[in-house]
């Protein structure tokens, strides 16, 4: 891969396209590996009440120890006010205006809530936040998150945790059609390397997950074959894939046939 | 007075926000909110709780 081919952050140039979670891991030490071994560079994080501080700081070492960028999540807010002030206390403990805004609309599907996440959105950006908002594959939803100044968005592949891949391809393409300027990653409903790649095979500008690694009968293994399923799809966007037929089309040259086709 | 912290409820002779805090046993890293709403920790050392207040202590957690 060229080393100018980066994904962009709100101006800042990321070489790898896997973004990585750090929850649901059978234990400290193969999330550090799998993190390690996906060859991310952001990993995201959340904020909960202190239980057991030990535990808690031991973890905390672990994530900063690895050197990646932090991207802190608004997990589990369903309103605005609670998104809002969990950002602020994001930016305050991991040093970063950068937050994945997550305000979930139905604890069926987790669905984000798109008329209140275009709310919190707006109050975060004037507030200094870089917002990376996790919404639904609705195009007009990620028109309007654009205009109010999202510079990245990530739609979902299919609901948090299930591992169905990309549920909608054609919703995903209208949005990649329709905002080509726009760093756009697919965040969530990922479960093998497979999905990742169609992601980034229809230019989508990255893919962010977890449970797909960290639920794996091998994490670490996992890991590495994300790694390279998105650099596959990234390779395959960037070499233009060939136009898809309806009719066959021999590939070996029909010129100089040999005798049962004489004339 | 009676305030809640993370849920708990805690009798407290300090209406000080820090005092609070390090009676709990806060360790850092942290981020407080009081009410629903974010004090950040330049505003600490002055703050001054009442009755009834609800405080959240978070820290940081695995995330996807």
């Amino acid at each position: 891969m060229q080393t100018k081919d980066c994904l962009t952050i709100y101006g800042e140039q990321i070489k790898s396209r896997l973004l990585i979670g750090s929850a649901l891991y059978p234990s400290p030490d193969i999330m550090t590996q799998s993190i390690v071994a996906s060859g991310a560079e952001i990993v995201t994080v959340s904020l909960r009440r202190q239980q057991s501080a030990a535990a808690g700081d031991d973890f905390w070492q672990l994530i900063k120890n690895t050197g990646l960028k932090i991207l802190p999540n608004t997990a589990g807010c369903h309103s605005v006010k609670e998104a809002i002030t969990l950002a602020k206390m994001c930016r305050e403990v991991f040093a970063t205006d950068w937050i994945k805004l997550e305000l979930i609309g139905d604890d069926y599907n987790l669905q984000p809530d798109p008329f209140a996440l275009l709310e919190a959105a707006k109050i975060l950006i004037n507030d200094g936040f870089k917002v990376l908002p996790y919404c639904t594959d609705d195009l007009v939803l990620c028109q309007r998150l654009n205009e109010l100044g999202c510079e990245v968005l990530m739609p979902w592949g299919a609901p948090i945790g299930t591992g169905k891949g990309l549920l909608n391809s054609y919703n995903l393409k209208t949005i990649r059609e329709r905002l080509p300027d726009t760093t756009l990653i697919v965040d969530a409903g990922l479960g093998l390397p497979s999905h990742a790649c169609q992601a980034l095979e229809m230019g989508y500008d990255a893919v962010l997950l977890n449970s797909a690694i960290a639920g794996a009968g091998c994490p670490i293994t996992m890991s590495r074959a994300f790694k390279a399923s998105v650099e596959a799809g990234r390779f395959a966007y960037k070499a233009k894939a060939m136009p898809e037929k309806d009719v066959a089309a021999p590939s070996t040259p029909t010129m100089g046939m040999p005798f049962w086709h004489q004339q | 007075m009676n305030i809640t912290i993370n849920g708990e409820l805690l009798n407290v002779n300090s209406k000080a926000l820090v005092e609070v805090l390090q009676r709990f046993g806060a360790v850092a890293p942290f981020a407080v909110a009081v009410n629903g709403e974010f004090i950040p920790q330049s505003q600490h050392s002055n703050y001054v709780l009442n009755e009834g207040d609800s405080v959240e202590l978070l820290s940081p957690i695995q995330g996807g």
